[in-house]
């Protein structure tokens, strides 16, 4: 048996709860899902579904806060990082990057873009000179197909458009070469003809970086153009996984059936009749042949 | 088919600091009674503009609108406000915090008085029913309660004054795709129950595909094409409309054959 | 044949959510402790003072100047009076004229700012540049250069300071409208029709009773302050009607040998600031605090 490298995120049996005015409530129930090198990962699911919780918990964002309790495990490039910690502090915004929903208000509006791109480029390496941190920056920028990276770098983010900020949120995102790449809804802000173009830019050049991707998404269109591999969450529950083909072609879950079966389609026949609750939905886990967890290989 | 609004070379332009923008340009259209017409259009397209000039919230620079035949004055009467409805985009923000659902339905009853006082409960609790919810919504205030919720509630407040016309603004753009699927099946069957007549801004051309008879493609302020449905999808004229088409993330592989049928040809992707 | 939604469960009211934040901050329940205790004495002073009679003029001419202790808790002041029973009944009038101010000043200011923010255009450019006149002169000062014209008795030191108190609601309640205006709801309520009143009062108003509130809780140890300082210098209440100001006026010319004589006054004047202070301040921490 060859030696499969050890997946770049593996997250085993990850619960989360919150602590309220009204006693705990659980968000996560357990859910397990793990990105290779390079792959392109999805998580699908609606809102309240659980799916931004985990962007952030892989991240070291929500671990310590008031009131939090996680339990599980997170691997991060063979590191545990489910308790938070130094280790991901140090990590977050160089081996794991993050892109947002909304690209103009993510970005700071106070510091020029130059100067956004030199604290990123600094954090990975305190030693870097200003016209090396420019240069780097003037690559990444022109990798994201802008046609005048420098009049770019000079500006600040309400001077340019959401697609740009986009594309310079993409390029900050993937300057220090991370490991992985959370993508939470990237693009939902934008129009839907550039939202398709950065699509695209963001598959091209994470192949060339050969950066995995952990994509955030509510829209099953947007996770079939774009990954090779799929998991479906339902109120913090996991319930399909499969890859994009088999998912698609073969849906199983009743969930995943409905969610297929709301969206509109462009050849035609209106909408069907779907319940939008059901207790079907609550159904176990359905694993398609060839997937699984590292560890746990089901037999198709 | 007679046609229940018609605008006749609409203009409206904006001065924003030292820039005058142009909002819209020249735009000759007819709305037919009975119909389901879409606004379809990225943002700068001026939809959203043209829904609130049709709404009475601005007054166009140019041209004009005629209702049922008679010119649309900038300054609505009463009776005009009754007829022509909307529904926004955001449910959280559609509703007010500090009033019960029953007090938000009820608004264009009491306002227009289209009901006798002791009646207009009854009426509300009728219309709740006429978006699947339950009566008890009516007492209690909207906070705790989902898109979807708030939007069918929107959806009732529209129906309460008894409209002829109303002006859904991407009613469903905020909603989860399940509910999105409910609402619209609502949607359809209350404007074929009632004889509305929708125009249904949006930017999602599948949604279009699936609930409306005619579209019109806005781009930048101007009117790009003007079709039924399937006459866009089948044979879209423009490029900008096939440019539209080519980017709708679709989840069948039909679709997809489909779609880059249409799709123009490979364009860079410097269009940020 | 469809069925139709459940009803989710009503949520907690606002009063319930904020009342949760609020005893779950030690200040703000300090706060309110202190303020209970006050307008208890206010309330209650007729029955709980020891010297009810030393109200007016007369003291006990036997003990003037006594310093704290034994019969007089406080000490007595210049003619005998216990200062405590003075204090008490101080409080009783500061707690009064504090809630007159206010009851006439807030719905003044609360309409200027409503209709300001929500109607725009030269209404809001005449109404608000009014309100900067009056907010751009000190406080005090404003109050003073009023009583210039009037006789100094509690009634017109009443006037001075609702006079200048209105504008601050005004500017407020128009932040508070301009940004509300923009809300979908409202947009809601004028498509539909509805008069301007109706979304004045009816669909904007109600959703400033939170700042409105807080304001007007942080303001009445503001009042106090303001009407003490007003008769500290002579302009407001008269003697022998126990306030405040006067008495730590009156008594700052024995400093430091009868220190009692002002420094009891002053702290009463620092504890209700205080108190009012504390609870405004956990008032908008609650309001504010999604729960």
């Amino acid at each position: 048996m060859t030696a499969v490298p050890p997946p770049v995120l593996a997250i085993r049996d990850l619960r989360l709860a919150f602590r309220g005015a009204g006693g705990e409530s659980e968000v996560l129930h357990g859910i397990s899902l793990h990105v290779n090198a390079g792959e392109k990962v999805a998580l699908v699911g609606e809102s309240g579904s659980g799916k931004s919780v985990t962007a952030r918990l892989a991240m070291g964002l929500l671990q310590g806060g008031r009131g939090v309790r996680v339990s599980g495990s997170i691997l991060f490039t063979g590191i545990e990082i489910a308790g938070g910690g130094p280790e991901i502090a140090r990590l977050r915004g160089t081996r794991v990057t993050m892109i947002f929903q909304d690209p103009t208000s993510a970005l700071n509006p106070t510091f020029t873009i130059r100067d956004q791109f030199r604290r990123v480029l600094r954090s990975h390496n305190a030693d870097l000179g200003a016209r090396e941190a420019d240069a780097i920056a003037e690559a990444g920028l022109a990798d994201t197909q802008i046609d005048n990276p420098r009049r770019v770098l000079d500006s600040y983010a309400f001077q340019l458009s959401g697609g740009m900020n986009q594309r310079v949120m993409i390029a900050m995102a993937l300057v220090s070469r991370p490991a992985l790449l959370i993508a939470d809804e990237p693009g939902t802000a934008l129009d839907v003809t550039v939202q398709a173009a950065t699509l695209k830019l963001m598959h091209d050049l994470t192949e060339k970086t050969g950066t995995a991707v952990l994509l955030i998404s509510h829209n099953l269109g947007v996770v079939r153009e774009f990954s090779d591999r799929v998991y479906v969450i339902y109120r913090g529950s996991m319930v399909e996984h499969g890859t994009t083909g088999q998912l698609f072609r073969d849906p199983r879950h009743p969930y995943t059936r409905a969610l297929l079966s709301a969206v509109p389609r462009i050849i035609g026949g209106g909408l069907p009749r779907i319940p939008e609750r059901s207790p079907e939905f609550a159904s176990p886990l359905v694993v398609h042949p060839g997937c699984g967890e590292p560890g746990e290989r089901r037999a198709a | 088919m007679s046609a229940i609004l018609e605008v006749e070379r609409l203009g409206r332009t904006f001065v924003a600091g030292a820039h005058t923008v142009r909002a819209l340009d020249d735009i000759t259209l007819s709305i037919e009674r009975g119909e389901c017409h879409a606004i379809v259009g990225e943002s700068g397209s001026g939809k959203t503009t043209l829904g609130n000039i049709i709404l009475g919230i601005h007054a166009p620079s140019d041209g004009r609108l005629n209702f049922n035949g008679i010119p649309l004055p900038d300054r609505r009467p009463r009776a005009l406000r009754r007829a022509i409805q909307l529904v926004q985009q955001n449910p959280l923000s559609a509703l007010n915090p500090r009033r019960s659902v029953g007090a938000s339905v009820r608004l264009p009853i009491d306002v227009h008085e289209l009901r006798p006082r002791a009646e207009r409960n009854a009426r509300v609790v009728e219309l709740l029913r006429e978006v699947d919810l339950d009566p008890r919504f009516a007492r209690r205030p909207p906070r705790g309660l989902s898109g979807g919720e708030r939007q069918r509630i929107a959806i009732a407040r529209a129906l309460a004054a008894e409209p002829e016309l109303i002006v859904l603004d991407e009613p469903t753009s905020a909603l989860d795709v399940l509910v999105q699927a409910r609402v619209l099946d609502l949607l359809g069957r209350l404007r074929r129950e009632h004889g509305l007549t929708y125009i249904f801004i949006t930017h999602d051309l599948a949604v279009v595909r699936a609930i409306a008879d005619r579209v019109s493609v806005f781009q930048r302020g101007r009117l790009v094409e003007t079709g039924t449905v399937a006459e866009i999808f089948a044979a879209p004229r423009s490029a900008y409309t096939r440019e539209l088409i080519g980017a709708i993330p679709v989840v069948t592989e039909e679709e997809a054959r489909l779609r880059d049928q249409i799709r123009p040809p490979a364009t860079t992707a410097s269009a940020a | 044949m469809t069925t139709l939604d459940a009803v989710p469960a009503k949520p907690a009211r606002t009063g319930s959510r904020a009342w949760y934040v609020f005893r779950s901050n030690p200040l703000a329940v300090f706060g309110l402790i202190i303020v209970t205790a006050i307008v208890l004495i206010a309330i209650l002073a007729d029955f709980i003072t020891p010297y009810p009679e030393h109200l007016g003029p007369i003291g006990d001419f036997a003990a003037m100047s006594a310093p704290p202790g034994g019969q007089y808790l406080l000490g007595t002041d210049t003619i005998g009076r216990d200062l405590l029973t003075r204090i008490a009944y101080a409080y009783r009038l500061a707690l009064l004229m504090a809630v007159v101010v206010l009851v006439i000043a807030v719905p003044v200011g609360v309409v200027v700012g409503l209709v300001a923010g929500y109607m725009g255009g030269w209404v809001d450019y005449l109404l608000m540049r009014l309100t900067d006149i009056f907010l751009s002169i000190p406080p005090l000062v404003l109050a003073m250069s009023i009583m210039g014209f009037l006789e100094p008795t509690l009634i017109n030191g009443m006037l001075a300071v609702t006079v200048m108190w209105w504008p601050w609601y005004a500017r407020l309640i128009y932040n508070v409208t301009r940004s509300e205006a923009r809300e979908g709801y409202v947009l809601a309520a004028e498509t539909v029709g509805a008069s301007t009143p109706h979304i004045l009062f009816r669909e904007i108003l109600p959703n400033c009773w939170p700042s409105i509130l807080t304001k007007m809780t942080l303001d009445i140890g503001f009042v106090i302050l303001i009407a003490s300082s007003l008769s500290f210098l002579g302009l407001g209440v008269q003697p022998p009607t126990p306030d405040l100001g006067s008495m730590v006026a009156d008594g700052a010319k024995y400093m430091p040998d009868a220190w009692w004589l002002t420094v009891f006054p002053a702290i009463a004047i620092l504890l209700v600031v205080l108190g009012f202070n504390l609870v405004g301040d956990g008032l908008r921490e609650a309001f504010e605090t999604e729960v």
